[in-house]
């Protein structure tokens, strides 16, 4: 009767049990590599930067010299640029999610845009590039200025800032908006007074988290023809100017030529790294404090 | 459109008027009638979820409508204030006249409608913002802004739900602080803020402790004074404590409509003699 | 009963306080009808910017097309813009990427299924809340950084041990690349395992199967689509990844399978010729949206692609 052999069975049991611990660790250290490279690319470009990192690398001008080039051009670039990319896309991407989540009716339209706001999410950056290289930079002749990258940029994280906004509204529980239509609010008045505010926190999340993206954003730039080269700070939207992924981008290269600019690249990076960081810690911090439990 | 507008805002009888004959009348006495439903007939897409209704609701009174679940209760209270269209692809035929006008009708403005009608719900649904902002709500989306009179309208309205005393300390903490039972008083004193003459109210106190439930009973006895007030209910004892007319519904039909007492004691249909007896449901 | 006077008393004021405003009300009515058509229009532009990338790629690849035969572009082995007979063949590029791709699907497909196979099935509930916020930082980080990464660190340490390789190689970007695309396929994976009922581990489990049994034989099967819609995604970003490979693997145009030379892909391509002096209206200039719009297209049909697998996917439970 016996269809097993006891000692035959005990010792492939041990074998499966001693398998299944060796497998766990490999998946342990798989996960950790990707921290591993993470802490290794860390370190390595704190060696190579933060003795370059100062007040005057900060605050100076770009120069030729590397003991005397600074980021700020750079930096106001970056942030002239975000301030086309912060209102264009918080304007479009949140009056995009409500009309899609709030106003358009279930069906093949809405379901259209949706599937093109997907696809749109899933073209290279660089495409993105071109079609700023074609109609902002040439077709609307603004060349490659201060306007041209943010309205490149803005396209580009868009789609993310809708999703994540559709998201933020779709959480808002509907007995909230009961609430306000049976007191007699108009749906815009539901929508200003109880959906949006209730959403706000979880939209703001969103819209920095997409922003980080277009700060550290380059293959467009590189393709609108952004120079980090010896020009003036920008002063207005109609400014040439370049960013600080440029800069990092040009030094990089540069580095076979000039051991140096390599140590000014890996500067650059603690710097949009420090402010990427600050920017995510601004978001879940947001997040934390003043996300409503329903 | 003006027109219906002028007369919803008008209808608006000096209530002191009224207040005398509540005085005067007794619970089954025949008040006038504030919704007459007629013929209504209500899909869901293809469900077929009301059927033929016809009924009349007084004013002042408390009408109390019961039934198993699905039987269309709920459906039908929000039908009254029209919040049964947001859900999509409802469709309606028949009539219901709120004093004279037929609410179904295409060009009513809802939003007109639904100021004159509160609306109580099943769970208690505090906005995300203070105990005053909640109150404050709706007279301000209906362009009262006068700060003085805001503070007047958040007092009496809390007073009028019998909870002004536990919480005029609290007027500027968030309203989801609050217990469930205040929670839904405090959606009731909300509803009360914009004066209206009608207050549905679906289930309110499914969600709530038997203690909180006897306050909200409690509080829908004070309030059919001065309000025309329709319950939906599964409770069949609550119906039978605080109503004066009871509504049977069954699988989209009203089967028997009729004095409270009368339906409770001597039904004459006897699905319903079944439903109250516990029979099913 | 003087509360409820009181009442009353507000009650009056109040209603017809409303039922006045009411009439005068007409800016409210406006902005009902207003507010659904500019968010329209705003919810349009994703539509605008669909129909400007096709038309920009489209009106303008048209133009090389008239130059090069599209079946020359298409089947062309040798890629040599610059020089006086110039010759365009998209084949060399074609190659890179794909190499470049496969390098980092080589990385980025196990380490990141075996990471989600440990976040999802093995980590505890307090391990994973520390390792998947620190994955994401991996995500979050700009691809320039990896780019730098690449070239200042990857390819000296690559070289200190097979001098033979390159100063630029698509190696190191490959393998670069692959680093980047792990919490992607780690992320997407794990939610497809996750999503797998707990009722169908339990049944392994309780048969005296191990957990790695359980996973390979019950959850991965089951998660099966999801896992690979995750690697299509994965490649979809590899396909279209720009910097990492433009820094690293230099500009050469060899049409080669040796991994340690430099090769371009079609992302390098289109930096190089729009960043260098291609003046408008050149065969050049525009050679650059014949590529773009193949990058397009191949990145289109593996999200399209993605997109499919998942909704198969989503049928099962």
């Amino acid at each position: 009767m016996k269809q097993f052999d006891e000692t035959q069975l005990k010792n492939r049991m041990n074998s499966r049990v001693r398998n299944n611990r060796i497998w766990k660790f490999i998946f342990l250290l798989s996960t950790l590599f990707g921290l591993f490279v993470l802490a290794v690319l860390m370190i390595r470009v704190a060696i190579d930067g933060l003795g370059f990192l100062n007040m005057d690398f900060l605050t100076g001008r770009l120069s030729t010299n590397p003991d005397r080039a600074g980021i700020m051009g750079a930096l106001l670039g970056t942030v002239w640029v975000m301030l086309v990319v912060i209102p264009v896309t918080l304007i479009i991407g949140v009056g995009t999610a409500i009309y899609l989540e709030l106003y358009a009716k279930n069906g093949k339209f809405k379901s259209f845009i949706e599937t093109n706001i997907s696809n749109l999410a899933g073209v290279p950056s660089i495409v993105y590039g071109l079609l700023g290289l074609t109609v902002f930079v040439r077709l609307m002749d603004f060349g490659n200025v201060v306007l041209a990258g943010g309205l490149t940029l803005s396209l580009l994280v868009l789609p993310i800032l809708i999703v994540s906004a559709q998201e933020a509204l779709r959480a808002v529980p509907g007995h909230l908006s009961e609430a306000s239509y049976g007191m007699g609010a108009t749906k815009w008045q539901t929508i200003r007074r109880v959906i949006l505010p209730a959403a706000l926190p979880s939209i703001l999340t969103g819209s920095i988290l997409s922003l980080s993206r277009a700060i550290g954003e380059t293959a467009p730039l590189t393709v609108l023809g952004i120079p980090a080269l010896l020009i003036p700070f920008p002063e207005g939207l109609l400014d040439t100017f370049t960013a600080l992924p440029m800069q990092i981008y040009y030094w990089t290269l540069d580095s076979s030529l000039v051991a140096e600019y390599a140590n000014l690249a890996a500067a650059t990076i603690i710097v949009l790294l420090a402010l990427l960081f600050l920017l995510n810690s601004v978001a879940i911090f947001i997040r934390n404090k003043f996300q409503q439990r329903y | 459109m003006s027109i219906i507008a002028n007369k919803m805002g008008i209808q608006l009888k000096p209530k002191t008027k009224l207040k005398e004959s509540i005085e005067m009348t007794t619970s089954t006495q025949t008040n006038d009638i504030v919704y007459d439903t007629k013929e209504l007939n209500l899909w869901y897409g293809q469900t077929h979820a009301l059927k033929n209704i016809n009924l009349e609701i007084h004013e002042k009174e408390v009408t109390a409508i019961i039934g198993p679940s699905g039987c269309g209760k709920s459906t039908y209270i929000k039908t009254l204030n029209r919040m049964v269209e947001l859900v999509p692809g409802v469709r309606t035929t028949g009539t219901i006249s709120y004093k004279g006008t037929n609410i179904l009708d295409r060009t009513m403005k809802v939003e007109n409608l639904r100021t004159k009608v509160g609306m109580v719900f099943q769970k208690p649904n505090p906005f995300p913002k203070s105990i005053y902002e909640n109150i404050a709500y709706g007279p301000k989306i209906h362009g009262i802004r006068n700060k003085k009179l805001l503070d007047e309208i958040v007092e009496t309205s809390l007073r009028g739900a019998y909870i002004w005393d536990e919480l005029k300390d609290r007027l500027s903490e968030n309203a989801f602080g609050l217990s469930g039972g205040q929670q839904q008083r405090l959606c009731i004193a909300r509803a009360l803020a914009i004066q209206p003459d009608v207050i549905l109210m679906d289930e309110p106190t499914s969600a709530l402790d038997p203690k909180s439930t006897l306050k909200i009973e409690e509080l829908a006895q004070e309030l059919k004074k001065d309000y025309s007030i329709i319950m939906v209910t599964h409770n069949m004892q609550q119906a039978a404590r605080i109503s004066d007319r009871t509504a049977f519904f069954l699988d989209g039909e009203v089967v028997e409509f009729d004095d409270t007492n009368k339906i409770f004691a001597n039904p004459s249909d006897k699905r319903t003699e079944d439903y109250i007896s516990g029979r099913f449901g | 009963m003087q509360r409820s006077s009181e009442v009353k008393h507000e009650a009056i004021r109040i209603s017809e306080i409303i039922a006045q405003n009411k009439q005068k009300k007409n800016v409210s009515n406006l902005f009902e009808k207003v507010i659904p058509t500019i968010l329209f229009l705003l919810a349009s532009i994703t539509i605008l910017t669909t129909l400007g990338i096709l038309y920009t790629l489209l009106s303008q690849a048209i133009q090389f097309f008239r130059t090069v035969p599209i079946w020359e572009f298409f089947t062309g082995t040798v890629l040599k813009p610059l020089s006086q007979n110039s010759e365009f063949g998209i084949l060399p590029l074609i190659n890179g990427t794909l190499i470049s791709t496969i390098i980092a699907m080589l990385v980025a497909g196990p380490i990141g299924l075996m990471s989600a196979i440990y976040l999802s099935e093995y980590a505890s509930e307090k391990v994973r809340r520390v390792l998947k916020p620190l994955l994401e930082i991996l995500a979050g980080i700009p691809t320039i950084v990896y780019g730098f990464f690449a070239f200042t660190f990857v390819t000296p340490l690559i070289r200190s041990i097979f001098p033979e390789v390159g100063a630029t190689n698509i190696l190191s970007p490959g393998l670069v690349m692959g680093v980047m695309i792990i919490p992607m396929i780690a992320s997407l994976s794990e939610d497809a395992m996750t999503s797998v009922p707990n009722a169908m581990r339990e049944g392994s489990l309780a048969m005296g199967a191990t957990k790695l049994e359980t996973t390979i034989k019950v959850v991965i099967p089951a998660a099966f689509s999801g896992i690979i819609a995750s690697f299509v995604l994965g490649i979809s970003r590899a396909i279209g990844e720009t910097m990492i490979v433009t820094i690293a693997s230099g500009s050469s145009k060899n049409f080669t399978f040796d991994i340690t030379e430099s090769m371009q892909t079609m992302t390098a391509y289109i930096v190089e010729v729009a960043g260098g002096e291609a003046a408008a209206g050149t065969t050049i200039y525009y050679s650059l949206y014949a590529v773009a719009i193949t990058l397009f297209v191949f990145t289109l049909v593996m999200n399209l692609l993605a997109r499919y697998i998942s909704r198969k996917f989503r049928e099962e439970y």
